[in-house]
Order: C-alpha cells, then sequence, then structure tokens
C-alpha cells in the first residue's frame, strides 16, 4: 500500500479477521442477531455504521485532551447520539425512500457497542487520522460478518437473496421446490443468527489456531 | 499534579458547552431540514392512497410507488372527493388527507368526536373508497390504506410500519402479504367482522375470499394481530357511512 503506512494499514486489516469485533472481541452481537434476516438490511447497517463510526471516531479523537475524563462515557455517547440524529434528519429530507427502509437500524447503531468500545479504546488516545482508519477498518470488519450472516439467513430462510427470488417460488412449487425442497423457518428466527456466528468464529479458529484460548 | 480536566468545575463548564453546543446544531439542523421532511410525508401520502387504488408502479413482485414528481398530478386525477365524516356529517375537505390519524384516535380517547378521512377515488369506471386507518404493531405503530367498493369488499390495500422486525413484521408491506387482502369481504353475511391475519388457517394460496381471513407471515404474530386489529376496530367506524351507500 503506497498511500498507507503498513502501520496505518494493519489499523483497517486487522479488525477485518484476526481482531474482528464480532467474532474476536464478541462485541456488537445484538445488531448482528436483530438485523440479519435479510441480505438489504444488513447491508444498509453495515453502511451506517461505517458512516457513524469513522466520523465518530475522529470528532472523539480531535476533542480527546478536552474530554473531562469523568464524564467521558456521556460525552462519547452525545457524540455519537447527535451524529446519529443528524444522519437521519438529513436521510429523511434528502432520500425519504432509504431513511424508511433504515427507519429502527439508525436509532440502533447508538447501542452499538463497537462504537462505543472504538471511542473508549482507540480514539481517545489517537490522532484523527488513525482513529478515522481505525474505525473504517472495525466498521468494515463488523459489516463483513453482517452480510455473510444475512446471505445465509435470507437464502435458506426467505430462498431469496436482495428480496429476489433465488431458488425458485415455494407456494408455486416451482425450481428447488419442486423436487421437495423447504425454506427453513428457523432461519430468520434470532437464534439462528448466533449459531450462524458460531460456525464463522469456528471456522475461522480452525484455520488460524493463533487465536484459539486456553 | 491534578489534570486540568479533572476538576470538577472543569467537568461541569464542559458538560454545559457540550449540552448548549450539540442543542443548538441538532435544532438547528432539525428546523432547517424540516420543510423538506414535511414535503416528503405529505408526498408519500398521496404515493399510499394511489397505491391502494391500485395506480402504482408494481413490476412482477416488488410493490412501488409512483413517481414522487407525479404523485401531485396523479393524485388530483384520481382522487375525485375527500370527505371528512363526523358522526353523521359528512364535508368535502381538500385537504382531509393531511387528517393526522393518530392526532383523532387521541382526541376520540379524550371524549371528542373523532374526524374520519375518506378519500372517493375513480379509476376506469370504478369507484374506490379509501381510508386511512392506525394501529399498533409489535414494537411501535403500523398503519394502512385500505381501498374498498361501496359493499366494503377490499379493493387494495398498503401496509406500513414504523419499526417492526426486519424479514418478520416488517413485511406487512410486502406484496406477498398485502396483495392477500385484494377481494376480500370485510363483511359477513352483511355484518361488519373485519378480516383476520390467521395462522394455520386452511387456505394457504387465499382463494376464499369471504372466509375473513388472510394466511399470517411466519415468525410475525403479534404484527400480524395488530394489522387484524386495526382493521376491524378502525373500519367499524366506517360501517355507518356505507351504509349510507346503499340507498
Amino acid at each position: 500500500m503506497g498511500l498507507l503506512s503498513k502501520k496505518d494499514a494493519q489499523l483497517i486489516t486487522d479488525p477485518l479477521a484476526d481482531n474482528n469485533p464480532i467474532t474476536i472481541q464478541v462485541l456488537g452481537i445484538c445488531s448482528a442477531l436483530a438485523i440479519t434476516a435479510e441480505l438489504k438490511a444488513s447491508l444498509v447497517m453495515a453502511i451506517s455504521v461505517l458512516f457513524v463510526l469513522g466520523l465518530g471516531n475522529v470528532v472523539i479523537s480531535l476533542m480527546r485532551n478536552i474530554i473531562p475524563s469523568k464524564i467521558r462515557i456521556i460525552v462519547q455517547l452525545i457524540v455519537v447520539a447527535a451524529l446519529v440524529i443528524i444522519v437521519d434528519l438529513v436521510l429523511k429530507a434528502f432520500a425519504y425512500e432509504l431513511s424508511k427502509t433504515l427507519s429502527v437500524f439508525v436509532g440502533l447503531i447508538i447501542t452499538n457497542c463497537i462504537i462505543m468500545g472504538r471511542f473508549e479504546a482507540f480514539a481517545l488516545g489517537n490522532g484523527p487520522w488513525k482513529s478515522f482508519l481505525d474505525g473504517i477498518g472495525n466498521a468494515v470488519g463488523y459489516g463483513v460478518i453482517l452480510i455473510i450472516v444475512g446471505f445465509f439467513r435470507e437464502l435458506f430462510g426467505s430462498g431469496t437473496l436482495f428480496g429476489i427470488p433465488v431458488l425458485g417460488d415455494p407456494i408455486a412449487k416451482t425450481g428447488l421446490y419442486a423436487i421437495g425442497y423447504e425454506n427453513n423457518g428457523f432461519m430468520i428466527m434470532p437464534p439462528m443468527a448466533l449459531i450462524v456466528v458460531g460456525i464463522i468464529i469456528w471456522i475461522q479458529r480452525t484455520k488460524n489456531k493463533a487465536l484459539i484460548e486456553d | 499534579m491534578e489534570n486540568r480536566t479533572d476538576k470538577n468545575s472543569y467537568t461541569i463548564l464542559f458538560a454545559i458547552g457540550m449540552v448548549l453546543v450539540v442543542g443548538a446544531l441538532l435544532a438547528f439542523a432539525a428546523s432547517f431540514l424540516k420543510p423538506n421532511i414535511d414535503e416528503n410525508k405529505r408526498l408519500e401520502k398521496q404515493q399510499n392512497i394511489l397505491y391502494a387504488m391500485g395506480v402504482n408502479e408494481n413490476d412482477e413482485s416488488n410493490a412501488n410507488f409512483v413517481s414522487t414528481a407525479d404523485a401531485p398530478e396523479l393524485f388530483k386525477k384520481y382522487i375525485e372527493k375527500q370527505l371528512v365524516i363526523q358522526g353523521a356529517d359528512v364535508v368535502e375537505d381538500k385537504e382531509a388527507y393531511l387528517i393526522d390519524v393518530k392526532k383523532e384516535q387521541t382526541n376520540a380517547k379524550a371524549g371528542k368526536e373523532r374526524k374520519l378521512p375518506l378519500f372517493v377515488g375513480k379509476k376506469d369506471d370504478k369507484t374506490f373508497y379509501i381510508a386511512p386507518i392506525r394501529g399498533k404493531g409489535l414494537w411501535d405503530a403500523i398503519w394502512a390504506y385500505v381501498a374498498m367498493d361501496k359493499n366494503m369488499v377490499v379493493q387494495g390495500v398498503f401496509f406500513d410500519h414504523k419499526g417492526e422486525t426486519a424479514g418478520l413484521g416488517a413485511n406487512i408491506n410486502k406484496r406477498f402479504f398485502m396483495d392477500d387482502f385484494i377481494g376480500e369481504d370485510l363483511k359477513n353475511n352483511g355484518t361488519f367482522k373485519g378480516i383476520d391475519v390467521a395462522k394455520g388457517n386452511a387456505d394457504p394460496l387465499n382463494k376464499d375470499k369471504s372466509d375473513n381471513e388472510v394466511d399470517a407471515i411466519a415468525g410475525a404474530t403479534i404484527t400480524g394481530n395488530g394489522v387484524s386489529a386495526m382493521l376491524k376496530s378502525e373500519l367499524k367506524l366506517y360501517v355507518p357511512y356505507f351504509e349510507t351507500l346503499k340507498n
């Protein structure tokens, strides 16, 4: 990477795999369970978090020397809440259709522990550029898992991807359904998201033994 | 030495400053963007009403509204009359579609007589009576625009929600659910009965249009119950008006 120094590049690449916020740090699980029943919602949530975490990390990093340590958590919460409200308002004014698709997710971003986690663990101690990279890296690491989970849940649960039927019509019995295939209704329930995340963690740790704790 | 930012006085000043700055910023953003947001909501109402009476750009499987640019013109073209029903009084009101159903429901609870908006549309010589209604889903509000003929047989419906679960209750605004309502009779042998969103009904392909039932969405029981309750309690209020249409 010519643009970034090796250390800077690591800020982005580490959270993608070996320090992934969901599968290694087990943060942000709540949203990973709640919204991954369909791929589109997963993608939208991933993009929203990317925006809020990237920008929020920069804001907190710029303020890091003036934030009183006693109330720093509250300050972080206000920054993320303000960002989220502004994003919500701007979407409602200029991209109304999209804002309806997002609806609750925008509000859910505030409670995403990855965001508060990165503010607290990284942005408070590093400069804006590094914090920005760290935010992007973690948000992408989070988003990738969301999209993988969303893909499998929507495919096996509803037989669709982005709402488009890919396995045939379950009622008219075409495509795969003609030979007796059935959608697995359990896939669209939250417990199955936990199991899918578990399988991803399992595969990741089988491939990289260094990740296994004693 | 104690850090400057650890002092109580600094902390309090910082907190006050932060609240003022963030508060001002958000208030500014909200009031600056309000006209755009209100306009979007107004156009959305027109799109929803038109959707219910079949003026939409649906493709094979997805629900699509007419474009926001065309909505005002099409609304003028297809909606012949906008009525406000209050008790036995029925008056025309060109802005009846802007009546806030939520506010009217609160007024009704406080003992005031509720204003019921009803839109009369005409397409291909068929008359549609479209009622905006509102109820509760699992997490938050759900609402609908129901287009009926004069016998209270559903001709089209548009459901929407504020925050139902994605992939489950949120699917009430998908065509596989909404289209099931088309042709369903809200009455049973002449008396108002509503339409139940029923689990395990014997008619998943929805061929029986007079059973007062449509097939529920798996995993969305409470949202479905909310839809049934909303249709029953809200459309009931319109029954006296539909009785007058018989003469």
